[in-house]
């Protein structure tokens, strides 16, 4: 709770800096401040406790997850320092909508009551919105910030449906009653209608098959940075809300929503990297590689009892390599006009360590030992296979071999192309954005227990 | 001193190459590998003395995964040669000039690495670790410093890349699956598990996906030869002298133990699936004008054989695969630095257009007339003591095998001598050629040297590897 407010209190904070003029100040400050407020978030991690009528719940849970939230807004607000050099008259608006943006992330996995859920996901939303059409004067820009509004309003109003359908049975918000009432014997048919038209809402947060449709065009057209946030921190936090809604639900998940959820899972993976392989843009293919580790990480959603600690390593190790491949595309492409595989050609050549964080990043994302994502993929494996899907598994592997397939081309463009032009200066901040998310990225892999055992 | 000495040697060597620069790489290179050799050697003598050189650490607690090496007679076999070709390999490449050479020996000693670890990991995901680990540094070094056209080098490795990727996928789910049967890695428990015959049955394969591409073993061989040919000759030494080692040892060590019923059930399947590699790799390999290419084919046919013997589960042919692996590692990088002696001279590798180097370098033509005979396994030779044990073994079997398996030798002698005599006889070729350099001729004479120490004097080897390989006979037959 306290996080949360501090994180508002910050954002306010960055909005009174402007009319002070102290625009260079904005991002030293965001950085610091947000730094504290993990601190304030780690000491709520061992006392869980419950605000304003359980309409907040903090728990281990809650806390874990904020704290990853927090770590790639530090990021992201990191990178927007070189990233908004020519708008810097607007730039604490931009840093203060990604402050907010994280108060409704935060929000969204401690609520525990269905109104707190949906506020939680219309802060975020409505911030996304506004950052994917922030480049006002590209029009592709302006097209990824009107599709993704209509298209996410229609996910929220049906959430919303859902939410009053469920309601409408149960005649609470919160949820813990909610999964008490939900025991008994009779249910009214409105609650399983409208558990399923919430889970709808947010498998289209999460852009999982078939309700994917508005990310490749939003994640192309939005500026760089917001194709950042939103292949990380926003879809980390859509699963990280859609895991806990689940798990506190209904606990012990029937046979055909089981089922649903493999078929959903197969299907992001399989259309998810099947796409990316013919895409030529890297925003657009990192965009279909995101939809089928949606796929993934919706494996987790099969054995709710213990998957926690794996969805949070999962994402973690997602995110990060997300971050790290994410800043070296800010940096080749700052001067391009779009983000074309063949600007990359020759970057082992002239960049040889941003060349390397690229690759170790994809490599993460693949799957290749000693990084992370190696790791995330075992632990997901290994609980799966304990709760009995073992062919889902196996789709799962066959799909990790065809990822490699569109990673690797990327890979190959910077080692076997010769470069287009001389070497473009790296600015200091993108280099140590990428070589910390990288590193951390490697150290969870070598110390997976330390993630892994967090929520026990 | 323990085991995991050695690794940290050759990752710290690995680290202090690429940051010596371009001018020192090399040289930093070869002083750490023949540390490493020292270091494995001085291993080897603890070991006989009978003292415990393995290493256990918890590294996860859930799934539980710890940091295990286990040295026994058959690891520290592969150790040595792991540890003994590196240098050599290295040292080979000194007439070379390689663009940003420090990262192309970093990559070699970060390859030695993740093979030792390969070899010695007695945890499950350990040993996948290093498993995978080795084929990054593989893939850069053909990738980056093959030679040939860029566009057919990139196919041919990524293809390489995806499908022993994507072989050693399935074995994880093996792993995990067991993992699950089990709770635990650890070889020692997953030896212990009563595995159903089903169960067996399809373990036995995923297995078998991830080494029959490695090895590679007919009909999963289909990289194999494109990716010898455009890698640099380092890459194909590492890859043929080495790596496919990993997947032949892994046979022995992981596949059959762990699904003995199934490996008796496909005995004479997986034997034909050898042979089938010896008579097709000999075939092909008649047929080459790529001299690179031919000594590809010709790995493909004695590997084929070395497979049949791992999978015949007497313990005669074990240990003859064993120790045809070591000969075979030794000689194919012999064979493959004879080529890259011609071309450094010759700048092809299209055997029409050589011919009629004997005359003018009388001491490289007699040496590769030695590694020639070496590889179609003349007897006195390192080779011979392999090829002829797994043959013997596989007549037990059946006289058939024995006879089919045994037309590696023929069909290896007409294939490999009508190779060198349009390589070196004939006419004096009108392109001039220069006599082997010094350190040329060190390498072939320390291979040359090695070979026939071993085909004289196989004793040492055998004593180190038989009373492992007899425990995982028995581990095999256990069972019933």
């Amino acid at each position: 709770m306290n996080t949360l407010i501090a994180i508002i209190g910050l954002g306010i904070l960055c909005l009174i800096l402007e009319i002070f003029d102290a625009r260079k100040a904005i991002i030293p400050i965001v950085v610091i401040g947000l730094l504290a407020v993990l601190g304030l978030d780690i000491t709520e991690f061992n006392s869980p406790n419950a605000y304003y009528n359980n309409m907040i719940i903090v728990g281990k849970f809650s806390s874990a997850f904020s704290a990853l939230f927090i770590i790639l807004t530090i990021f992201l607000v990191s990178l927007g320092h070189k990233f908004y050099e020519n708008h810097q008259t607007k730039i604490s608006d931009f840093v203060a909508i990604k402050i907010f943006l994280l108060a409704g992330a935060v929000a969204m996995v401690s609520f525990g009551n269905l109104a707190m859920f949906f506020l939680g996901i219309e802060v975020l939303s409505i911030a996304l919105y506004v950052l994917a059409s922030s480049n006002r004067l590209s029009i592709k820009s302006n097209e990824a910030g009107l599709k993704y509004f209509l298209m996410g309003s229609f996910a929220s109003g049906i959430i919303l449906f859902g939410i009053c359908l469920i309601y409408g049975a149960m005649g609470s918000f919160d949820v813990t009653e909610i999964s008490e009432l939900s025991r008994s014997a009779e249910l009214p048919i409105w609650f399983p209608i409208g558990i399923v038209l919430v889970f709808i809402g947010m498998l289209f947060k999460i852009a999982a098959v078939p309700f994917h449709f508005w990310a490749p065009d939003v994640y192309e057209g939005s500026p760089a940075l917001t194709t950042a946030l939103m292949s990380t921190l926003a879809k980390v936090v859509a699963i990280a809300t859609l895991y806990k809604l689940v798990k506190t639900m209904n606990a012990d998940i029937s046979p055909s929503f089981q089922l649903i959820i493999v078929i959903i899972s197969i299907a992001s993976m399989t259309v998810g990297n099947i796409m990316a392989l013919r895409q030529v843009n890297v925003k657009r293919m990192l965009a279909f590689s995101g939809i089928s580790h949606a796929g993934f990480m919706l494996m987790t959603l099969l054995s709710t009892v213990k998957s926690s600690g794996t969805l949070l390593y999962y994402t973690s190790a997602y995110a990060l390599a997300g971050i790290a491949a994410f800043s070296v595309i800010l940096y080749v492409c700052k001067t391009k006009e779009n983000e074309d595989i063949t600007n990359f050609q020759g970057l082992g050549k002239n960049n040889p360590l941003m060349a390397a964080i690229l690759t170790a990043s994809l490599l993460s994302m693949a799957g290749i030992p000693i990084f992370s994502g190696f790791f995330a993929k075992l632990f997901l494996f290994n609980q799966t296979i304990q709760a009995g899907f073992i062919a889902l598994v196996i789709v799962a592997v066959i799909n990790s071999i065809i990822s490699v397939g569109y990673y690797f081309k990327l890979i190959l463009a910077m080692y076997t192309k010769e470069p287009n032009e001389a070497k473009i200066p790296t600015p200091a901040v993108i280099y140590a954005v990428a070589v910390i998310s990288i590193v951390l990225n490697i150290a969870l892999g070598l110390f997976p227990s330390f993630v892994l055992d967090l929520l026990g | 001193m323990n085991v995991s000495v050695l690794l940290i040697i050759l990752l710290v060597g690995s680290f202090a190459t690429y940051f010596a620069g371009d001018k020192l790489a090399s040289k930093v290179a070869l002083l750490f590998s023949l540390f490493a050799l020292g270091t494995s050697i001085a291993l080897l003598n603890i070991y006989n003395a009978g003292e415990n050189i393995s290493c256990f650490k918890f590294w996860i607690n859930n799934p539980s995964i710890s940091y295990s090496l286990t040295a026994d007679g058959l690891s520290l076999i592969m150790l040595l040669l792991t540890t003994a070709l590196t240098p050599l390999i290295i040292y080979s490449s000194f007439g070379n000039e390689y663009k940003n050479a420090k990262s192309f020996y970093a990559l070699i000693l970060f390859m030695a690495f993740a093979m030792s670890g390969t070899f010695l990991a007695s945890d499950g995901l350990l040993y996948y670790i290093f498993w995978e680990l080795s084929l990054i540094p593989i893939y850069f070094i053909a990738l980056i410093w093959g030679n040939g056209d860029t566009e057919e080098r990139k196919k041919a490795v990524v293809k390489f890349f995806i499908y022993t990727l994507a072989g050693s996928l399935f074995m994880l789910i093996a792993f995990v699956y067991l993992y699950q049967k089990a709770g635990s890695f650890l070889i020692q428990d997953l030896y212990k598990l009563e595995l159903s015959r089903m169960e067996q049955f399809w373990i036995f394969w995923a297995f078998f996906l991830a080494y029959a591409i490695k090895i590679p073993i007919i009909p999963f061989h289909t990289w194999q030869a494109k990716v010898y040919q455009k890698a640099p000759t380092v890459g194909t030494m590492l890859l043929s002298g080495i790596m496919l080692k990993m997947g032949l040892y892994s046979v022995l060590r992981w596949q059959l133990p762990l699904t003995p019923i199934a490996a008796r059930t496909y005995l004479p399947i997986l034997i034909g699936f050898g042979i089938a590699g010896v008579i097709y790799g000999s075939i092909v390999a008649l047929r080459q004008k790529d001299l690179k290419k031919l000594l590809a084919y010709s790995s493909l046919a004695h590997v084929g054989l070395i497979a049949a013997g791992a999978y015949t589960l007497t313990i005669d042919s074990l240990r003859g695969a064993v120790l045809q692996m070591i000969a075979h590692g030794f000689v194919v990088v012999g064979l493959f630095f004879a080529a890259e002696i011609v071309y450094r001279r010759y700048e092809t590798r299209v055997i029409a257009d050589m011919g009629g180097i004997r005359t003018q370098a009388p001491k490289f033509a007699s040496m590769f007339m030695i590694l020639v005979l070496a590889s179609v396994a003349l007897p006195t030779t390192f080779n011979f003591v392999g090829e002829f044990t797994v043959l013997y073994s596989l007549s037990q079997i059946n006289l058939w095998f024995a006879l089919l398996g045994g037309t590696t030798i023929i069909l290896g002698a007409y294939y490999m001598l009508k190779m060198y005599q349009q390589v070196m006889l004939g006419e004096t070729n009108a392109k001039v050629f220069a006599d082997v350099t010094f350190h040329e001729t060190l390498v072939l004479v320390i291979i040359i040297a090695v070979l026939f120490f071993f085909g004289l004097y196989p004793r040492p080897i055998n004593e180190l590897i038989t009373p492992c390989l007899d425990q995982i006979l028995r581990t095999i037959n256990k069972i019933q």
